[in-house]
């Protein structure tokens, strides 16, 4: 019973914090240009603004294009519920899988890249080919970063991963580097934050995600966008959970631990948003071909990573 | 009496025009001048229709003289200039759709303003006519494995002017670029008609709203050319001195707007502020932050108070200091000058062809600037200098700002040095009791604008012709992005910054 309600928990936590996370992310970049931006909350009326207003549909909209919103949202959240946030051990740790995460992710993209091309307008396709291009560059990289966690751990399981980063015997490795840096470039093109993607422009040329989603409005428009928020929360967990799983409580641990792990989270969070704000504002957005040297330097580090994991476990 | 004048001998010359000459010539002379401007000996500044007429303003870099030709029209037809010389076709194109003259010889006969969507046909022609039917508009084709179509605007995804580009690409990479304007004909040239001088102006200040003191200015001059008045020393300092205001603010906010094309908001804000200082001190110098309708025919509609003087010495004095640090911020992120380095080059060759004004032609090696070459007051007192570079790309035209701004800002401590403090700033615009015609050339932000009128006996305007920078940078906007990617078409479309209100006209 417990377990079902800290599961539960952590599924209502993870909704409930990414539209914060979003807000958090569009405060700070404001505040670093000088800006006032608008106040944390905004994304939380933006999405109930969203839910409440009308659908405006193509006429050559397909059943295909009204049902990816939902598809994409119920991957998107299960993925994001999969991964251990404050706590580990959790009633759907054994199916919080690294590879079960990445396979819910890229169905998510898939149906996107499919809704993108449904109504036929030019940046639809545009937006897809981008994305498809972006995707097929960054899954790779990703696959060689699981390589190379489940190689030290032993384990695809993300509770197992995040045990033995806690366990004393882990040490400073150069493969959890190299994997560490690695995950980061990908978390920021399969975001599309800049330098891949802008999410703030009005540049319809230039998009990649705001491109696929032009056609969509009222709720299905919500539940992309919530999908979104909660897609920038599960990278910034699983960094967080794999990499710095300090506070992480198991499921069996008292309540207090429990508080501290949620605290512990909120903290890593407010680090992962703000560490993404200065980077977006020092950069500039690369051309769209660059996405492959970036997406290339990322795949190298994880394949560095697991091949030094063949010389020696220790490093 | 300059050469180029001399080469049009056989013409007659028409006394009424000032300050340069207007000569009326025959279908061969018109010819020739027409396949000298197509060899680039003569640039062409201007090309308008007018009641039975056409006229061409050409200019001879060499000397430098500009002189307008004339070709009367009366059975409606003339030898297309745009048939040797392509940068004149966009401009027959129009002067089709407004009054009916035909193009002899016009490569290209599609409608360029109409979209058949006005409830007549050629509105400025002495009797317009009803609309007719026609086929919609056909795009350039290009044909090909893997080529598509994409179509963008009119209505962007932004809060920006409305203008239609017809990409045809394959896959990433540019093809062809077909642009489409007309969108906001606002049918001044119409309005103007009989219009009396003090309703042009404040018309000629609302063609484009971000160059309303340069197209202003070059309205007020042609009409003081016109009526042969000479304007209070002080109003001319403060012209000029609303002139470099207007160039900086623009240019300020372009640097911004063309970085934060590359999504690098941080130059963009900062750049913001520097623009918004120079309007806020407009604002308090002359009451309005654009400097709407400030400079009118005879001077200067506005006393400028002393508590802008001071706004602006405190503004000069920050941005001194700031600026240099955004420069530096400019060239030192590698992620930026990436993007606009090498990104949509314009050839020297095609700048001097089209004779693109403004950064878009200092940058490809075209130094005609109208303040230096044909010095009108106060210019000619002033020391600055006109940057050029070769390069053509995007980062061309932001050094090209840099440079201008610098030169803006000290300009304006020349100014306000030299500004008379005492004295009239408009003299009143009072009918010759005849016809008369001027042609004024003035540099705006983006370019030399060029205005021509001609007025009745009653002062009023019966023909008036405004020529914005736009006309001979947005053909060469279509050549820049060719083998460039499509996402890169806002940056190259951003550091060009053509004017769509201005063109449409």
């Amino acid at each position: 019973m417990l377990d079902l309600a800290l599961q539960g928990g952590q599924m209502l936590l993870v909704l409930l914090l990414a539209p914060l996370l979003t807000g958090l992310v569009r405060k700070a970049k404001a505040r670093l240009l000088g800006r006032r931006g608008p106040s944390v909350l905004q994304p939380y009326r933006d999405l109930l603004k969203l839910f409440c207003k009308e659908i405006v549909l193509a006429d050559t909209a397909s059943w295909l294009f009204r049902v990816i919103p939902y598809l994409v949202f119920a991957a998107t959240w299960v993925a994001t519920a999969l991964v251990p946030t404050f706590g580990t051990r959790l009633l759907f740790s054994w199916s919080a899988d690294l590879i079960a995460v990445i396979a819910l992710l890229g169905s998510a993209r898939f149906f996107l890249v499919l809704a993108g091309m449904d109504v036929g307008t030019s940046f639809g396709g545009i937006g897809s080919s981008r994305e498809a291009m972006i995707a097929t560059l960054a899954e790779p990289a990703t696959i060689m970063i699981v390589f190379t966690l489940a190689l030290m751990a032993g384990s695809t399981q993300l509770s197992e991963v995040a045990g033995f980063m806690l366990s004393p015997n882990v040490g400073v490795r150069v493969s959890a580097g190299l994997a560490l840096v690695a995950l980061m470039m990908v978390a920021i093109a399969e975001n599309g934050r800049i330098p891949v993607d802008n999410p703030a422009t009005h540049l319809e040329l230039t998009m990649v995600h705001e491109a696929m989603v032009l056609e969509y409005s009222g709720r299905h428009l919500a539940l992309i966008e919530l999908s979104a928020s909660l897609k920038l929360l599960l990278y910034l967990s699983l960094i967080g959970c794999v990499f710095f799983p300090w506070g992480l409580a198991p499921a069996t641990a008292p309540a207090f631990d429990q508080l501290q792990g949620i605290a512990a989270y909120v903290l890593k969070l407010l680090a992962g948003g703000l560490l993404l704000a200065l980077f977006e504002t020092t950069v500039a957005k690369m051309r769209v071909f660059r996405v492959s040297d970036f997406l290339g330097a990322a795949l190298m580090l994880g394949l560095l990573g697991t091949l030094l994991l063949f010389v020696s476990r220790s490093l | 009496m300059s050469v180029l004048l001399e080469s049009l001998g056989a013409g007659r010359v028409v006394e009424a025009h000032k300050p340069v000459p207007r000569v009326v010539v025959d279908d061969d002379l018109w010819r020739s001048v027409a396949s000298r401007i197509g060899a680039s000996e003569l640039t062409l500044l201007g090309l308008w229709g007018d009641i039975a007429a056409v006229h061409m303003a050409v200019l001879d870099e060499s000397e430098p003289s500009v002189v307008v030709v004339t070709r009367q029209c009366p059975h409606g037809r003339f030898p297309s200039v745009g048939k040797v010389h392509p940068p004149a076709i966009r401009l027959e194109r129009a002067i089709r759709d407004l009054f009916g003259l035909e193009p002899d010889g016009l490569p290209d006969p599609r409608p360029w303003l109409d979209h058949g969507r006005w409830d007549v046909e050629s509105p400025l022609a002495p009797r317009p006519q009803r609309p007719s039917e026609r086929a919609p508009t056909r795009f350039l084709t290009a044909e090909g494995d893997g080529l598509h179509q994409i179509p963008v605007g009119p209505v962007h995804a932004g809060i920006i002017e409305p203008g239609h580009f017809r990409f045809t690409a394959n896959g990433e990479a540019v093809v062809r670029l077909e642009e489409r304007l007309g969108y906001t004909h606002k049918g001044i040239e119409w309005l103007m008609q009989d219009a009396p001088i003090e309703r042009a102006a404040r018309l000629a200040a609302r063609t484009s709203g971000d160059s309303t003191v340069a197209t202003s200015l070059a309205f007020a001059r042609a009409v003081e050319a016109a009526l042969g008045i000479d304007v209070p020393p002080r109003a001319v300092w403060l012209r000029a001195l609303m002139a470099e205001l207007e160039r900086l603010a623009n240019h300020f906010g372009d640097i911004g707007a063309i970085c934060n094309d590359a999504a690098f908001a941080l130059m963009h804000a900062h750049c913001g502020v520097l623009r918004e200082n120079v309007l806020r001190a407009s604002d308090a110098l002359l009451g309005h932050r654009l400097m709407m309708d400030r400079v009118v025919p005879g001077g200067v509609a506005v006393e400028p108070t002393l508590a802008g003087f001071a706004q602006l010495e405190d503004f000069l004095s920050a941005t001194e200091k700031t600026f240099p640090r955004l420069v530096e911020l400019y060239d030192n992120t590698a992620s930026l000058q990436d993007r606009t380095v090498g990104t949509g080059i314009v050839a020297p060759a095609l700048a001097s062809q089209f004779g693109c004004g403004g950064y878009v032609g200092r940058a490809s090696d075209r130094s005609f600037d109208a303040r230096r070459t044909l010095a009108y007051p106060p210019y000619g007192e002033l020391s600055f200098e006109v940057p050029v570079l070769d390069e053509g790309d995007v980062n061309a035209r932001v050094w090209i700002r840099i440079r201008e701004v610098e030169q803006s800002l000290s300009l304006v401590h020349q100014i306000l040095e030299r500004l008379p403090r005492h004295g009239a700033l408009s003299v009143p615009c009072v009918a010759t009791g005849k016809t008369c015609e001027g042609l004024a050339i003035v540099e705006g932000f983006r370019g030399d604008v060029l205005a021509s009128v001609r007025l009745d006996r009653h002062a009023h305007v019966e023909r008036c012709h405004l020529r914005d920078p736009s006309w001979f940078q947005w053909p060469v906007l279509e050549a820049a992005i060719e083998s460039n990617i499509v996402a890169d078409f806002p940056l190259c479309n951003k550091s060009f910054n053509c004017s769509y209100s201005g063109h449409d006209l």
